[in-house]
């Protein structure tokens, strides 16, 4: 399970830090200090599907996913989940942050056991903490702390703390910032993998759009603020994909280039 | 020997000798009575008589004693206290004023009303400890607890913890860091104020030492009374030094 249905989401933000109390009477106060930032979205997310979101900078994707998670509200619309509206944070669906959200201090091993620290059985949840440290290659780095990881492990070992839980859904909100080149298309490849694998339904924000043309099962593009669905395209091609061997993967990454505004990248 | 034993060993106690010299020197050649103004040598003799009738060991341990409990009660109250209202923003602006109110006043303008609420003894001496680091650790904690990155929440949320989990998994280890130097500080506050409560509200400690030896107009005492507070001080600061050593602790020093 981890079927996701937004009707009519819509977000506002107020401009100037939320200052609500202000005496100016004058003016209207309300219009001027809102910020849409979402805009009567609505968007169907199937069981066990890899969903790539892009759109520019600013647009609203964080605030997208962050109001799928429960992390915040909607102004209006709703997030209903498995046939259950959203209300809250919930261990059901786990999101990897844009920056680094392991606990600094804990270790690795103490990270992967956050969601399992209520499992009775303590030698089953010994195993299964080493099996996911195991499946994101972080073995022998069980008692390093973050700040002793690469960027890249950082990655991975919130990678296992959220898979560990078998959530229905994950949320990666531009999970690879800062890593370089290569260890972002390693990490590319095991999140294809580990979707292969597990099939639960994936939320990935990214900035990169060939990442998105080769890992997505369905990419989803926004537009500029306030954000509208400009394009939503299923990509039925078969993994490992290859631009130069799939002509109309070439086609679509020239149209999604356009669509955001870039003409001159190709 | 090599450069770091060199820097943290030697140097430091060739500055002690240094200062040593150069009490000697003021005190043979500034012309100050020895009864005003006694050098190293006459302090060194005065030292040993302290140290063999037990009057010295008997006011260290008495000032320890007073610092330790009003200490460890400052901590046992303030860091909690600071933890809620660091987290629970209603609680913290409601009492914000408060504290910003009665932080400022000195624990020593406390003399008074601890004398007539506790009497003369350990308790006076002790309130007014707890008083000197209370205040700095409650606002140290709550500083603390208000800069601890939000993404640590969003994740205790998304794990489904309890209340009790948050305070005692998140916000207890994310501010430690930050709380042993508030911890350091507020010691040597405490360590401070006791010399001065001891000049007032008790019989014993190095304050009282101190101030006893002044009437008996015995200035040698006096100065290895202040001595012994130094070096005390050094002790304390140590141990409580060896706070930033634990290893869930060091993250937050990179
Ligand atoms: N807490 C907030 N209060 C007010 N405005 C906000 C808040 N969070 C985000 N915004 C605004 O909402 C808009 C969308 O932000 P969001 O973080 O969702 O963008 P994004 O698409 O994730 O951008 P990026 O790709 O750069 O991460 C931004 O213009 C931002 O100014
Ligand atoms: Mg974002």
């Amino acid at each position: 399970m981890g079927h996701i249905l937004i009707q009519d989401l819509t977000k506002t933000y107020l401009r100037r830090g939320g200052v609500a109390w202000q005496f100016n009477s004058e003016a209207d106060p309300v219009a001027d200090d809102e910020l849409l930032v979402l805009n009567h979205i609505d968007l169907e997310v199937y069981d066990g599907e890899l969903v790539c979101v892009l759109g520019p900078s600013g647009c609203g994707k964080t605030t997208m996913v962050r109001i799928i998670a429960g992390f915040e509200r909607s102004t209006s619309g709703n997030v209903i989940i498995d046939g259950n509206e959203v209300t809250g944070p919930s261990s059901d669906n786990i999101f990897v942050f844009q920056h680094n959200g392991l606990l600094p201090w804990l270790t690795v091993e103490e990270n992967v056991r956050l969601g399992l620290r209520h499992m009775k059985d303590r030698r089953e949840q010994a195993e299964r903490v080493s099996e996911y440290i195991d499946i994101v290659n972080l073995s022998g780095f069980e008692h390093q702390y973050p700040h002793q990881l690469s960027g890249g492990m950082q990655r991975r070992a919130e990678l296992a703390r959220a898979l560990v839980v078998n959530p229905e859904v994950l949320f990666m909100d531009e999970p690879f910032a800062g890593l370089d080149f290569l260890t972002r298309l390693k990490m590319r490849e095991e999140i294809i993998n580990m979707h292969e694998y597990f099939k639960k339904t994936v939320i990935f924000i990214t900035h990169d759009i060939d990442e998105a043309l080769v890992m997505a099962d369905r990419v989803v593009v926004f537009t500029d603020r306030p954000a509208t669905i400009q394009l939503d395209l299923a990509l039925g091609f078969p993994h490992p994909r290859d631009f130069m061997r799939e002509p109309d993967l070439e086609a679509l990454r020239r149209d999604v280039y356009v669509g955001l505004g870039v003409h001159y990248a190709l | 020997m090599d450069f770091d034993r060199m820097r943290n060993y030697l140097l430091p106690c060739l500055l002690f000798l240094a200062l040593g010299a150069a009490w000697e020197i003021l005190a043979v050649f500034s012309g100050w009575s020895p009864a005003v103004f006694p050098g190293p040598r006459l302090a060194a003799k005065a030292a040993w008589e302290l140290i063999a009738n037990g009057t010295l060991l008997k006011h260290s341990v008495a000032s320890l004693f007073r610092v330790t409990v009003g200490f460890y009660l400052a901590v046992i109250f303030a860091l909690p206290l600071g933890m809620i209202l660091g987290w629970w923003k209603t609680g913290q602006i409601s009492a914000n004023a408060l504290i910003q109110f009665l932080r400022p006043i000195s624990p020593l303008a406390w003399i008074p009303l601890a004398m007539l609420w506790f009497g003369i003894g350990d308790k006076p001496a002790i309130f007014l400890i707890f008083l000197s680091s209370f205040f700095p650790l409650l606002v140290s904690t709550i500083t603390a607890v208000n800069h601890i990155n939000s993404l640590y929440f969003q994740v205790a949320a998304n794990f489904n913890f309890t209340r009790i989990e948050i305070l005692s998994k998140i916000i207890f280890p994310a501010i430690l860091p930050s709380i042993l130097p508030a911890l350091r500080i507020s010691l040597g506050i405490a360590w401070l104020v006791v010399v001065a409560a001891e000049m007032i509200a008790v019989k014993s400690g190095l304050g009282y030492l101190i101030l006893d030896s002044r009437n008996a107009l015995r200035m040698d005492y006096v100065m290895d009374a202040m001595i012994a507070i130094g070096l005390i001080g050094i002790c304390l600061d140590r141990v409580i030094s060896q706070l930033n050593k634990i290893k869930s602790v060091s993250w937050g020093s990179v």
